[in-house]
């Protein structure tokens, strides 16, 4: 009856006494950025990965284009069609600018036995090539991603989620650790795949001007519950967000 | 340098095929337990150096290997279906320990493997109907190939080499491929690579029913080879030998096995005529263990690459500063 690609229903989730989600609903809607910010302990992690199949809910619903995920683990999510990318550097360092990026989709084609005969590069190379030359990264394409600065490797990071030509991508802080002068180049690299490959993004991160500037809306979550939904202009002039999380 | 690579192997090649015609007898033998060990740490170079897996228990499959082949050809069964129902048998075995290494990692599941060698080693101390106890098995025969014999010590070195070869290119393929890369990621980051879609369950486990395999068939030759078999090569101190090998050599690097298994089997038989030396072999070795791990902890094969790495960081660190003028761009 709706056209949301990713719905979340009454989700909750406890540790002990302590609730960290409580009740949370909200839906993704196909090509959206969705942010989602609120103070540390808000429970924005817990709702990553809940959403990441990494934990299960005590209740509620995820549902991915209709169909219930809710006790989906992560290999089952990427299998249809969920990218990730973590709070903190995650590339195979032993591995290639390239091969981190083939590794990153050569799942994805044809069955595992066929894989045993399958070329290296699992016929992915000119795939990850023109993912190389959209992130500029071609100067380091055959570097050991190990060897990379920061900035580079969280390029490759983010790269490796999109191999696969996810429907959903969720981005955990992705400013995280990134020198502020390229966080624009990063907002701006973002909003290009979000029009090349029209997925759709849900963006945790702390950084407001980041979240402001990308995302199409955002979420705003306190002691584990929803506080507003709305376009960054109306998050803005929330008078409840503002006193709770933004300030003046 | 890929030419230089291709040289160095033409050489080594070269070297395998001519110098057992320079060896007497026991040379010769000698080149064979070494080959045979290089098969055996090439499995389990792929269970612990490429997947990540921490595996003590490598000796019970080449263990399992041995007296399959010994026990069918006891039993009047041909060399030639032993040594596949040894492969078969240890795939089967390693797909089964490799269920605890969905549950455990490190320590626990060294441990885990440890147990697990114990247990064979036990059962093929214990089950004498079966497996002769600690008289072992004797008088094992060496087979014949298209009506030629491999009782020679020069044949079956030739038999060996070319097993090992072609093992080696199997493996070389099967690293080349996706799973390759598959039981990298599962090595270097396990729940990254999961959210990519990389099956841990599958690869973990084939790593070690592979890995087992290869361990399978090294037994195999090496009953034959030796001709009697007991207990005491397949203990635990044998699976901890093996991954020393691994280790030595350079885990995750291809011809790592080929450099510790020398070190392993061809160097302790050399110093054994050293003068002096002799006594002080397994000290010295296990003082050679220690400052390579504090100094080579990824084994002899890393050398290059840790040249080469200092090298690139000093590249990247003066782009780095040739480039910090440039705002906006992505250094």
């Amino acid at each position: 009856m709706s056209t949301a690609l990713l719905r979340v229903t009454d989700l909750k989730k406890s540790y002990g006494a302590i609730q960290a989600v409580g009740g949370v609903s909200f839906e993704v809607r196909p090509g959206e950025i969705f942010g989602v910010i609120g103070p540390n302990g808000s429970g924005k992690t817990t709702l990553f990965n809940s959403m990441l199949g990494q934990i299960t809910p005590d209740s509620g619903r995820i549902e991915l284009k209709g169909d219930d995920v809710t006790k989906l683990g992560p290999l089952a999510l990427n299998r249809r069609g969920v990218g990730r990318t973590f709070q903190t550097l995650q590339v195979f360092g032993k591995m290639t600018v390239r091969e981190n990026l083939i590794v990153a989709a050569q799942e994805h084609h044809g069955t595992m036995w066929s894989r045993m005969f399958a070329p290296g590069d699992s016929g992915l190379g000119p795939k990850a090539d023109a993912l190389i030359d959209q992130f500029r990264i071609r100067h380091v394409a055959d570097k050991k991603a190990g060897t990379l600065s920061y900035g580079q490797q969280k390029l490759v990071d983010i790269g490796m989620a999109f191999m696969s030509d996810p429907d959903l991508v969720l981005l955990d802080e992705p400013c995280a650790g990134v020198n502020p002068s390229l966080v624009g180049g990063l907002s701006s690299l973002l909003k290009e795949l979000n029009q090349t490959r029209k997925g759709s993004f849900v963006v945790i991160e702390h950084n407001m001007d980041f979240v402001m500037d990308l995302c199409h809306r955002i979420m705003v979550m306190v002691e584990g519950r929803v506080m507003a939904i709305g376009t960054p202009a109306e998050i803005r002039g929330n008078k409840q967000v503002l006193d709770a999380y933004l300030g003046n | 340098m890929k030419k230089m690579q291709l040289a160095l192997m033409a050489v080594a090649a070269a070297a395998l095929l001519i110098a057992p015609n320079m060896l007497k007898s026991y040379g010769i033998y000698l080149l064979s337990y070494w080959l045979v060990y290089i098969i055996a740490t090439m499995g389990l170079n792929l269970t612990v150096g490429y997947a990540g897996q921490k595996s003590l228990g490598h000796a019970a499959f080449f263990g399992i290997g041995a007296y399959t082949v010994a026990i069918l050809m006891k039993a009047g069964v041909s060399f030639w279906l032993g040594l596949p129902a040894a492969a078969l048998l240890c795939f089967a075995v390693g797909l089964v320990l490799g269920f605890p290494a969905l549950r455990v990692q490190a320590i626990y599941l060294a441990f885990a493997t440890l147990g697990f060698n114990t247990a064979i080693w036990l059962l093929m101390r214990n089950e004498e109907w079966l497996t002769g106890g600690t008289f072992g098995i004797n008088n094992i025969a060496r087979p014949e190939l298209a009506g030629l014999s491999l009782e020679g010590n020069l044949a079956y070195y030739y038999f060996v080499l070319a097993v090992t070869v072609l093992l080696a290119l199997l493996l070389w393929g099967l690293l080349r491929s996706p799973w390759g890369k598959a039981f990298t990621a599962l090595r270097d980051n396990p729940i990254r690579a999961e959210s990519l879609g990389v099956s841990v369950r599958s690869y973990t486990l084939l790593s070690f029913a592979i890995g087992a395999a290869y361990a399978g068939i090294a037994g195999a030759l090496f009953a034959s080879l030796v001709q009697f078999i007991e207990p005491a090569p397949f203990a635990v101190a044998a699976s901890i030998m093996m991954y020393l090998m691994v280790v030595v050599g350079g885990p995750g690097y291809f011809w790592g096995p080929v450099l510790g298994a020398a070190v392993g089997v061809i160097v302790p038989e050399w110093l054994r005529d050293v003068p002096g030396v002799s006594d002080w072999y397994l000290p010295l070795f296990g003082a050679a263990v220690v400052v390579l791990m504090v100094w080579l902890p990824e084994g002899l094969l890393s050398i290059p690459d840790r040249i080469r790495a200092r090298r690139e960081a000093r590249e990247a660190s003066a782009a780095r500063s040739a480039a910090a003028a440039n705002v906006g761009a992505v250094t």
